[in-house]
């Protein structure tokens, strides 16, 4: 598990394309999936961030068991993205679960924030309520701000939100 | 009339959901317990036809009924409230017209 101030583990995983992508810093890692409703009511004001911080690399990461819930297969996922149209991030998916486990993620989503030396700066949820939309992931945002400028994260942590990460 | 909350560990919109029920309850004047069922397995979830957490029935019919061909399994629902946001919960107003229904 990823403590705030520890480097981060480096992953290389398929995007929805099924090209490998491999960890660059600074950057957001967000588990998330297709089927949460906290995850989806999140999702656009994530998406929205990674618009808007283009000099940070974003990468969606699923890591659901996808024999169980097969909604968060690799297909679904790709259908998804497809559907959708408009995604700002690639979509991972994380088969062996090998980089939630690494990471500690506990829910979908649960966000991670890196420097550029690939340190962890801030994990938890996007902002403080996922059913209200002008909150803009405005924790995720002040993290954001504050590594791009090279300061302390004034919250570097708060409880992630949301549906268990489905472990195998 | 019976009111029945299922809900699983996994989900953490239960509370709100019965803490939401219940206020529908007192508004509407009916004096029904809430039963609060805790699905633990995919074979529980298909024996009560548990489409996700949190599902409420009330006189044994679904607030929202899932759509055909829904799974049952260990999951969160996903509810849509009546301005068309994503929501781990069901609308109240959708909860509210259920009690009326069933009242």
């Amino acid at each position: 598990m990823t403590g705030i101030g520890d480097r981060a583990p480096a992953f290389s995983l398929p995007d929805t394309g099924g090209t490998e992508r491999s960890l660059e810093t600074p950057a957001v890692i967000v588990f998330t999936c297709n089927h949460c409703p906290y995850a989806l009511g999140w999702h656009d004001r994530i998406a929205d961030a990674a618009r808007d911080y283009q000099d940070v690399h974003f990468y969606a990461i699923n890591p659901n068991d996808a024999e169980r819930y097969p909604r968060d297969s690799l297909e679904a996922m790709r259908e998804r993205v497809e559907r959708e149209g408009d995604w700002p991030m690639p979509y991972l998916h994380d088969e062996s679960q090998e980089v939630a486990r690494a990471y500690g993620a506990k829910t979908t989503p649960d966000l991670f924030v890196l420097d550029a030396d690939g340190a962890l700066r801030y994990r938890g949820a996007p902002d403080p309520d996922h059913q209200d939309p002008s909150l803009n992931a405005s924790w995720l945002r002040e993290a954001l701000d504050s590594v791009l400028a090279g300061k302390d994260v004034a919250r570097p942590e708060t409880d992630p939100v949301g549906c268990s990460v489905k472990w195998k | 009339m019976t009111v029945e909350l299922l809900w699983w560990e996994g989900c953490p919109s239960h509370p709100q959901a019965q803490a939401e029920l219940e206020r529908i309850l007192r508004e509407e004047g009916v004096a029904a317990e809430v039963t609060r069922v805790e699905i633990e397995d995919d074979e529980q979830a298909r024996r009560e036809r548990f489409p996700g957490s949190p599902t409420i029935r009330i006189g044994g019919e679904d607030v929202v009924p899932p759509g055909e061909g829904e799974p049952y399994s260990l999951t969160c629902r996903v509810y849509r409230t009546r301005d068309g946001r994503i929501s781990p919960v069901p609308d109240p107003e959708d909860v509210r017209d259920a009690v009326r229904r069933a009242a």
